[in-house]
């Protein structure tokens, strides 16, 4: 389920804002409890826990007293911003830094990102 | 149930099994005790459990001495490979024993996990298959419901199924009713998501104490061309060094902030994860785990 290999409660963290960014989760909809993660997962609760936290910290959830925590009614927006930010040293520069590996002109690399852009 | 050990020795003759070993424990977590063969991990539990005198230094439950202490012995459940009773003594009778030793016994959840695990009541437990046996054990230490429970390799002979049905018992009983765990273990790929916290010993001395998670993120590879992957590692601790010609992969384990990460990419470094598994082999590998101190990060 998990990779051994980086904090179980980032891969949470991570997994719930993919669900959030791609509209699995809805804004104000409620997310399972930590318990029911620990559970669903196998994992300790207080990873389960832990991994909330960052999510109230950064704003992509918030905590109804009593009830359980929520997707917060911006978070969609914040995250593909965040996730902009990102995209072009995380997607675009490997990309480049491999063309040039392969003697790929940068102009075919983008005659081709535009033919793919035009497709409907 | 809390647990306080310090500077704590025991000797069988001459061996020393448990060498001056210093640990807190908290209430209320799930703990993974992991060690290799003969490290000391069933000493250790016996003394925390109350079956064995130390030969020197303490163990606190709960702030008391637990030896001969019946109030504190009657809430500590401890499972290792022998099991309460005699070896002719029928499942049902060892049952019926933990029934009146324990006061939280939960008879109707020991049916259940008895029914989930197929373990024959009639039969005498010596006459019990390695796993039949295990799952007895399993039996024994969950529905005690203990404010501390342990659980000492007590997966012996159990097929993947019958595991993984204990390990979403285990923790279905922590999140109704937290209560203190330690589990020890060698399928440490398995079981190291339920542990919220691992502690791992050595010769009988601590080499580690740290969260989970924590202990996942401190150990790194790094992978490139061996002049630059000795300059990068340069002041930090580490545990394996690997050649394949001229690239050079070290296993380092420290923090690693992201300083560290923009000072990898300026030197055309590849840094990887390591799991816990491999950081577990390394740290307890001949010569590493043989130091005076704990490694850095070690919980007090």
């Amino acid at each position: 389920m998990f990779d051994e290999r980086s904090p179980i409660y980032q891969q949470i963290a991570d997994k719930i804002k993919e669900d959030v960014l791609t509209g699995v989760l809805r804004e104000d909809e409620q997310v399972m409890s930590t318990n029911q993660y620990a559970a669903f997962y196998r994992i300790n609760p207080a990873t389960a826990a832990k991994g909330f936290h960052q999510l109230l910290d950064e704003g992509i959830l918030y905590k109804r007293r009593g009830i359980g925590m929520f997707v917060s009614p911006d978070a969609r927006t914040r995250l593909r911003e965040q996730r902009r930010e990102r995209f072009f040293d995380e997607v675009v520069e490997p990309v480049v830094a491999q063309a040039k590996v392969l003697d790929i002109p940068l102009s075919e690399v983008i005659a081709h990102i535009e033919r793919l852009g035009g497709r409907p | 149930m809390n647990i306080e050990i310090r500077n704590l020795t025991v000797r069988y003759g001459r061996t020393t099994a448990i060498d001056d070993l210093t640990l807190n424990l908290p209430a209320g977590k799930i703990y993974g005790l992991l060690g290799r063969n003969a490290a000391g991990k069933t000493t250790l539990l016996s003394v925390i459990a109350a079956f064995r005198r130390p030969s020197a230094g303490q163990v606190l439950i709960d702030g008391a001495d637990p030896y001969e202490n019946p109030g504190i012995v009657e809430r500590i459940c401890f499972v290792g490979q022998r099991l309460i009773g005699q070896d002719d003594d029928s499942v049902k009778t060892v049952l019926g024993l933990a029934r009146a030793l324990r006061p939280e016994w939960d008879q109707s959840y020991a049916d259940r996990l008895l029914d989930l695990f197929e373990v024959p009541r009639r039969k005498a437990v010596s006459s019990l298959s390695q796993g039949k046996h295990s799952a007895l054990g399993i039996v024994l230490g969950l529905a005690s419901r203990a404010p501390l429970t342990i659980l000492d390799e007590s997966y012996l002979g159990l097929d993947a199924p019958s595991r993984y049905a204990f390990y979403e018992e285990l923790l279905a009983g922590y999140v109704a009713n937290p209560h203190t765990v330690i589990l020890s273990t060698h399928l440490i790929e398995e079981v190291g998501s339920l542990f919220e916290e691992v502690v791992i010993i050595d010769h009988g001395r601590l080499v580690l104490h740290e969260e989970t998670d924590v202990l996942r993120a401190r150990g790194a590879s790094v992978t490139g061309p061996a002049e630059a992957v000795d300059r990068f590692v340069d002041g930090l601790t580490v545990l394996a060094e690997q050649r394949l010609g001229p690239t050079k992969s070290a296993t380092v384990y420290g923090r690693l902030g992201p300083e560290r990460d923009l000072a990898a990419r300026a030197l055309d470094l590849e840094l990887g994860p390591v799991g816990l598994q491999d950081l577990f082999i390394h740290l307890t590998r001949d010569g590493i785990a043989r130091v005076d101190q704990p490694m850095e990060g070690t919980r007090s």
